[in-house]
């Protein structure tokens, strides 16, 4: 963008400035933009060649998706109305909020499929806006991590304080994430045994390991005000606090499931399964469900065929795509590069 | 409507996207800074590139500057636009009265009340009563102290920073803080940084050639009457300043004295206006007496105009010794210039530092704005339309929520409005403001998220693209004229794609169709023609001769053997062709200059035999008579003011020069008066022939039909004609005509019309001599080209000042009118006669009238190319400047006949325009259709319709560089057109449109994306992606590919857009982007949105997925999308272009590593987790597919089923590519 400014007698400067003026352009193919380029053109051989390549890759895919999604076993029930006992059918508000009454609710189930260790349990919750801006939003990373920034709260309000003899105490895990920690519990026995359901490694080792500070203990946890949730141990760090390190990995729909444990033997055909429910979860009141899932799992995850059906219809779909461009081809060929079909020789009385 | 200054947000987008673009683009930068800046010259190159048009130093005056004198004529009209018609009762001459020489009315009447008194060296007098700018000058912008707030308030004039600041700003209220605080201001700050910086920088060095500048010395007389030197910034005006040699003029100088004993002083005035011959500088002969080399005893008063920024104009008058002299522009030294060929100069400032014309002259020409561009913003409307729906869809869902919640609000887990726990403060509100404002929060934090449906970051991407191409049309090898060493130069970069959609091209005729480079041809001389015989090999001649010239001209031997017939020397005849050649010799502006040799010096020269001499002039076709009158034995020799020496075959002729009036665009003649040695008065005329036929005494005997005869011989082949008189001046009349002409030369103000009056006293009943015919030949290639530019479907109208027969002959000779077009001829006479013959022409014809198209003002031409010309001959119009005088300045109804008459003609001739009416025929055609115009020309003539004209495009010639100055694109030569619009032009549009459309989709598909998930969130503006990768999804994840491919990608070879014109038409019938492809674009972008927003939500629905993991899914789903969508419509893959698109999706990758390796975020580690799965790969393959499936099908069956012209050419290179490689 410049000459020399030094340059002070204007000879010199026209000398340069004849110089630079007369410099040819250099030859290159990069400059003249004649690189050797791949140029694709569509060719009738091409779209079908393609077509057909996505149905042979997309059949197959989806037939084994679909046929490991069918392998899952997976056994679901809605308890929040079941586990209503009937005198509060109306009012299942108060019950849930009176700590006097009764929660214990008892379900069973016969197993339909033989389901094969490890079994995972969730709860799935429905109509709970995990995802809502004011929810995500409400937490403070810095303080699951060290204990130094335990008073780092600004994030968490209004779930930031609590007001102990008229001093500010930061609650720890501070946040609406963290106090409205789900807490229902679930004892799940087969024939009449207690079955053990390892509740250990249900999260991210990598929330357990870094995220949550195995030195930051809870604090002032739902100790006062209306009790969101669950209550933590103030002696275990956080790192070791698993269901609420799940709860905190907010889901991204409203309806969803969270890892509760793991049951690790077999569940074969005809067993019966009941489950103790400890409903102590407060979904009533925005009219959200519970439910209790036991499922096994492959390669594709939990079970859900839309993968499968999808892949094997865009891979039909694709087939049909191919057949019908040959028939096209077939039918209806069209010369490539034919000038013939250029506009101007199409209509002859054109610009001359 | 967006302010972007382009060559800023270009370097600095280079430097954001780390791109190598870098590199090329300060390669690119050098090699044509100069160029562009043509005023940038020693010692001040710190060019800053046009786009600001800050040239450094005395290096001012960029673009129209040099035109923009005649806005002051013009109270009315745009000051950028010098030429826009002013639709005042005005005379129009008076506005555009310069023409190719330096010929001006008085264009700033000097009224003695607003004039300025320099006192000749006494500054401090001087300065006094008046203020006066030192000569310091600063064209840096910022001190250390006002940079920031200096800085950051210009940044802020550009829309795009607005909008920026707008949503930053809205996302630090807290009720609103969609972003955190970094994330949100990372675009803006980053912008502003680099862009401050970059600035800092340019203004650091600006800040360090002033400070050069300032401090150079110069020689200044002091208080004890000798000259010192002395910074140029202390320079004031009234100083007395003495200027040696191949230096440089500090200020503006009004010429006391100089080496030469007449006065004359040469410059070079390269710096401001381009022209590297030298020009001819006069001090009074009334002062040059009292200079010496060493001292300078002139006392006395200048009172000069204020200052003004045209160089062609000045008037002032000095009171000197009691008596007023007259000063004109030829007394003064502009600022900027150099001193050559004179050993030294003596002069007094009159205007310093910022108030030199140099300085003046240094702004930028305005933008202009593509037609691409335009369409776009219409577009961008939509866009905010979208936009505003979106929000409002939210904000409505949000408040519906709300109420529908709103007893629930209180304790609900994820909403939970109030306070708890906090003792006193129990109960109250916690970010919660009432149904009302949470809806308006909602509407803005929406705004916020969706910030990128506005492409913004286009305008961004656009320009860097612009300037990619412009590299690419800079460096193209087959636009280099290596004849005249003259580069490709692209003086503006926003108006690149225009050039692929060109519908009409207006050309000069002169220097542009043809070289300019004059050759005298024919001579009638006394009735006799002279030049159709073969010519005398010169040598035969030379004997006599001793003067060598740069050229050599055939000689016609007749005409030679009449001037040496010494025995009749009485005759008639003989006389005639004597005063003939005298003329051509006397009767300019040219001055000789004798090689290696001062000019007034030449005595010591006598014996030495051959010396060469070169004639510097500033028209070409005065050099050539003057060449050949050499080769006829009349050599002119020297030339001051007051004399001028001829050498007739050995023979010295002193001729005293008593006046000149020069050339004018009203006389269209130049006159000398000139005393014989033996004492006769003459008076020489030279003019154009419509001029002069009036003009003649012996008006209608053989010598003048003769003449006439010849006239139109010449005309019709092509020869530039001028006709020659003169007449002998009786003592009388030549008394009245000193008086008027003393009277007229000292007027300080209305000296034109008083110059005029007194020409007009002598210019009468003048003995016709002869006339001249001078060939301009065709450049290279010019009918090759014209012809292919119009198989593209583009029209070419020729405008000229030529007259009719000279336009027709050139119209044949380059293929623009063939034999079997009927030609429509306008050549009126008066108003109603014009009107007549228009509407004559329309019925004759058949001329299809464009109706009432009147109310909307504009009209598509019909593209349709089955319409066209079919069923008649073509018709060619050729209309003359008087006529178009009749139907552009007063009657709108037959403007409208005339525009039918013209779009309905294959090819119009405009003879005999006039500049500004050259821009009238421009606007003619600008403001009926939409159809873009390209203007070329070389000339200042043609400045105005290059500046009227959508592109316009100058010609690097012979005339000086006025066009090329206020030209968008600039070449060599004229036939560079062809690859310029048919390869550089279709490639720029179709690479642009695709960008335009892409970005659309890019931008709008995100967007969409984000709204259907917080459709799922409770209308809450919660983005599952974080909050980084929404903002580095434009910045970064997809922008390289983008720019990459609006550079690089090449749909057809430049081989087959040459071969085939015809695939030309696909710019300007819009194929690449137009209304229908947006909404197509749009709706396939919605499809694509919901896509990549379901599958994942649908595959993952029962399952324990967390919203960072979907978001990173959708992050990378969405970046593979789009890459893969611009692979697709990729026509030409190079490397860089594969490492490009590919990268940029392994760059998304890293980023995302990056962002989930921070423990901080709530993201951690979830791209481990997430690709550990194969649902996680199978999802993304299914979303590309899926979304794109229907694109592809649509596109593979329209080339099947309706192949365009361009996909056709396509399949042909490819296949005979592929027959080419077995």
């Amino acid at each position: 963008m410049s000459t020399d400014p030094s340059s002070s007698s204007a000879a010199a400067a026209e000398e340069i400035s004849n110089k630079r003026k007369s410099k040819k352009p250099k030859y290159s193919r990069f400059t003249q933009q004649e690189l050797p380029a791949w140029q694709p053109i569509l060719t009738p051989r091409w779209v079908i060649a393609i077509f057909t390549l996505i149905a042979l890759i997309f059949i197959p895919v989806g037939l084994a998706a679909f046929s490991a999604s069918q392998r899952v076993v997976e056994v679901e029930f809605e308890y929040d109305s079941t586990c209503i006992p009937d005198s509060y059918k109306d009012n299942a508000t108060a019950y849930i909020k009176d700590d006097t009454t009764n929660k214990t609710c008892t379900q069973k189930f016969i197993i339909n499929s033989r389901m094969q260790a490890p079994i995972f349990v969730y709860y799935q919750l429905d109509n709970f806006y995990q995802n809502h801006r004011r929810y995500v939003k409400s937490r403070s990373d810095e303080q699951l991590r060290t204990p130094d920034k335990e008073n780092d709260v600004s994030s968490c309000s209004p779930e930031d304080y609590v007001i102990i003899n008229n001093k500010s105490e930061p609650i720890v895990p501070c946040g609406l994430i963290a106090w409205s920690l789900f807490n229902d519990t679930y004892k799940i026995q087969n024939n009449d045994k207690d079955l053990a359901i390892n509740k250990t490694n249900i999260a991210w080792a990598s929330d357990r390991n870094t995220k949550f500070g195995a030195d930051v203990y809870p604090k002032n946890f739902q100790i006062s005000g209306l009790i969101g949730g669950a209550k933590l141990d103030p002696n275990l760090p956080l790192s070791e606090q698993e269901d609420l390190i799940v709860w905190m990995r907010t889901a991204a729909l409203p309806k969803f499931r969270k890892l509760y444990g793991r049951i690790e033997t077999d569940l074969e055909v005809e067993d019966e399964i009941v489950v103790l429910i400890e409903n102590n979860y407060n979904t009533y009141e925005f009219g959200g469900k519970k439910s209790l899932v036991l499922s096994t799992t492959t390669w594709i995850g939990g079970r859900n065929n839309f993968l499968g059906i999808a892949y094997v219809v865009i891979g039909s779909i694709s087939l049909l795509l191919a057949l019908g461009f040959l028939l096209l081809y077939i039918l209806k060929p069209r010369p490539l590069g034919d000038p013939s079909y250029l506009s101007w020789n199409k209509n002859p009385g054109g610009l001359r | 409507m967006i302010d972007v200054k382009p060559r800023r947000l270009l370097t600095f987008l280079c430097n954001v996207l780390g791109i190598g673009i870098g590199p090329v683009l300060a390669d690119f930068s050098k090699g044509h800074a100069l160029e562009s800046s043509p005023l940038l010259k020693e010692g001040q190159g710190q060019g800053q590139g046009q786009g600001q048009g800050q040239g450094q130093g005395q290096g001012q005056g960029q673009g129209q500057g040099m035109d923009s004198h005649s806005n002051s004529n013009c109270p009315s009209g745009n000051p950028l636009v010098p030429f826009e018609i002013c639709d005042n009762s005005k005379p129009h001459h008076e506005r555009r009265s310069r023409l190719k020489s330096m010929q001006f009315d008085d264009g700033f009447p000097l009224h003695e009340d607003n004039a300025r008194s320099v006192y000749i060296n006494d500054p401090k007098r001087t300065n006094q009563n008046y203020e006066f700018t030192g000569n310091e000058i600063r064209t840096s912008s910022y001190t250390l102290i006002t940079f920031l707030p200096k800085n950051l308030f210009i940044q802020f004039h550009r829309v795009a920073y607005l909008y920026f600041l707008a949503i930053a700003a809205l996302n630090q209220l807290p009720p609103l803080a969609v972003f955190g605080r970094t994330a949100s201001l990372f675009p803006l700050l980053f912008v502003l940084c680099v862009t401050a910086i970059k600035d800092g920088y340019e203004d650091w060095r600006k800040h360090r050639s002033d400070r050069f500048e300032n401090n150079r010395d110069c020689l200044v007389l002091q208080d004890h009457g000798i000259f010192l030197p002395k910074k140029w910034n202390r320079i004031q005006a009234g100083d007395v300043v003495k200027i040696s040699a191949d230096e440089m003029i500090p200020a503006d100088i009004v010429l006391l004295g100089t080496s030469d004993k007449s006065g004359i002083a040469y410059i070079q005035t390269m710096n401001l206006d381009g022209e590297s011959n030298l020009k001819t500088r006069f001090a009074r002969q009334e002062t040059v007496p009292a200079v010496t080399s060493e001292s300078c005893a002139v006392t006395g008063v200048i009172r000069c105009e204020k200052p003004n920024r045209n160089i062609y104009e000045f008037t002032a008058n000095m009171e000197f010794n009691g008596t007023k002299i007259p000063l004109n522009q030829t007394n003064i030294v502009l600022r900027g210039c150099v001193l050559k060929n004179t050993d030294w100069l003596i002069g007094v400032v009159v205007s310093a530092g910022q108030e030199t014309k140099a300085m003046l002259n240094s702004a930028a020409a305005p933008p202009k704005r593509s037609k691409l561009e335009i369409y776009m913003n219409r577009e961008t409307v939509w866009l905010s339309v979208f936009l505003f729906v979106m929000c409002s869809a939210v904000a409505l869902g949000m408040g519906l929520w709300l109420r529908r919640h709103k007893h629930q609000l209180e304790t609900l887990p994820y909403y939970r409005r109030t306070y708890l726990n906090r003792g006193p403060e129990t109960g109250k509100d916690h970010k919660y403001y009432g149904i009302p404002m949470e809806i308006l929060f909602s509407f803005l934090s929406s705004v916020i998220v969706f910030q990128i449906m506005i492409p913004i970051s286009l305008y961004i991407t656009m320009e860097l693209v612009r300037v990619g191409q412009s590299y690419f049309m800079v460096e193209d090898m087959d636009m280099h004229d290596s004849s005249c060493g003259s580069r490709f130069q692209c003086r503006s970069f926003n108006i690149n794609e225009d050039l692929g959609q060109i519908r009409y091209i207006f050309s000069d005729k002169t220097g542009t169709l043809t070289e300019n480079k004059m050759e005298f041809r024919k001579a009638s001389v006394f009735g006799k023609n002279y030049g159709n015989s073969m010519p005398v090999p010169p040598d035969t001649v030379k004997s006599k001769r001793r003067w060598k010239l740069k050229s050599e001209i055939p000689v016609d031997s007749d005409l030679m053997a009449l001037l040496q017939k010494e025995k009749d020397s009485s005759s008639e005849e003989r006389v005639a062709a004597h005063d003939f050649f005298i003329t051509l010799t006397a009767c300019n502006t040219v001055i000789p200059v004798v090689s290696g040799n001062r000019p007034c010096s030449y005595e010591t020269k006598e014996d030495d035999g051959v010396v060469s001499i070169d004639y510097q002039g500033e028209s070409p076709d005065e050099q050539a008579l003057v060449s050949a009158a050499s080769a006829y034995g009349y050599t002119l020799f020297e030339r001051t003011t007051g004399h001028l020496v001829i050498d007739k075959n050995g023979e010295k002729i002193r001729l005293e020069v008593l006046g000149m009036h020069e050339f004018d665009s009203v006389r269209k003649r130049m006159s000398v008066v000139i005393r014989f040695p033996n004492n006769a008065v003459k008076v020489l005329v030279k003019g154009a022939d419509t001029s002069m036929l009036r003009i003649l005494a012996n008006d209608d005997d053989i010598v003048w039909h003769a003449t006439q005869d010849h006239l139109n011989e010449y005309s019709l082949e092509g020869l530039r004609t001028l006709v020659l008189a003169s007449r002998d001046l009786s003592e009388a009349e030549l008394e009245e005509w000193q008086s008027a002409y003393l009277e007229a030369s000292t007027a300080l103000f209305d000296r034109a019309t008083k110059l005029r009056y007194a020409a007009s006293l002598i210019e009468c009943n003048l003995k016709l001599l002869g006339a001249t015919g001078i060939e301009d030949r065709l450049q290279e290639g010019v009918p090759d080209a014209i012809e292919c530019l119009r198989q593209a479907g583009i029209k070419v109208w020729v405008l000229t000042g030529d007259k009719q027969e000279t336009a027709i002959s050139i119209g044949v000779s380059c293929k623009l009118l063939t034999p079997d077009m009927e030609k429509i001829i306008i050549n009126a006479t008066s108003e109603a006669h014009c009107r007549d013959l228009l509407v004559e022409a329309k019925a004759r014809y058949g001329v299809r009238s464009s109706g009432k198209g009147h109310g909307n003002g504009k009209h598509k031409t019909i593209v349709d190319p089955g319409m066209e010309e079919d069923d008649t001959a073509p018709l060619a119009l050729i209309i003359d400047g008087t006529s178009l005088v009749y139907i552009l300045e007063r009657e709108t109804e037959s403007e409208a006949s005339l525009f039918d008459i013209a779009t309905a003609c294959r090819v119009v001739i405009c003879c005999r325009v006039a500049p500004l009416q050259k821009a009238g025929i421009v606007n003619l055609i600008k403001s009926r259709t939409d159809d873009i115009t390209l203007a070329i020309g070389d000339g200042a003539n043609d400045v105005s319709m290059i500046q009227m004209a959508d592109v316009g495009v100058g010609i690097c010639g012979q005339e000086g560089r006025q066009a090329v100055m206020a030209a968008d694109f600039a070449m060599g030569q004229f036939q560079f057109l062809r690859k310029l619009l048919l390869v550089h032009g279709h490639w720029n549009y179709q690479r642009l449109g695709y960008l335009v459309l892409y970005n659309f989709y890019r931008n709008a598909v995100f967007v969409f994306m984000l709204f259907w998930y917080i459709l799922c969130t409770a209308f809450s503006t919660t983005s599952a992606l974080t909050e980084w990768s929404c903002v580095l999804y434009s910045v970064i994840y997809t922008s390289i590919p983008t720019v990459i491919v609006g550079v690089m990608d090449k749909d057809l070879s430049q081989q087959t857009l040459l071969q085939y014109p015809k695939l030309y038409g696909a710019g300007y019938r819009q194929e690449a982007y137009n209304i229908r492809l947006f909404w197509l674009t749009m709706i396939d972008t919605l499809w694509q949105s919901l896509v990549v927003f379901l599958i994942p939500v649908l595959t993952y629905k029962n399952s324990s997925i967390d919203i960072w993991s979907l978001g990173s899914l959708w992050t990378i789903a969405i970046v593979i999308l789009v890459t893969v969508h611009l692979a697709m419509d990729v026509n030409g893959w190079i490397l860089i272009m594969h490492l490009a698109v590919w990268g940029s999706i392994f760059i998304t990758y890293g980023c995302l590593l990056v962002l989930d390796s921070i423990p901080l975020l709530p993201n951690y580690w979830t791209i481990y987790h997430l690709a550990c799965t194969p649902t996680y790969w199978i999802t993304i393959l299914l979303v590309t597919v899926v979304a794109l499936l229907p694109r592809f099908t649509c596109k593979v069956a329209s080339q099947v089923l309706w192949p365009s012209d361009i996909q056709i050419a396509r399949e042909a290179e490819a296949r005979s590519k592929k027959h080419g490689d077995r």
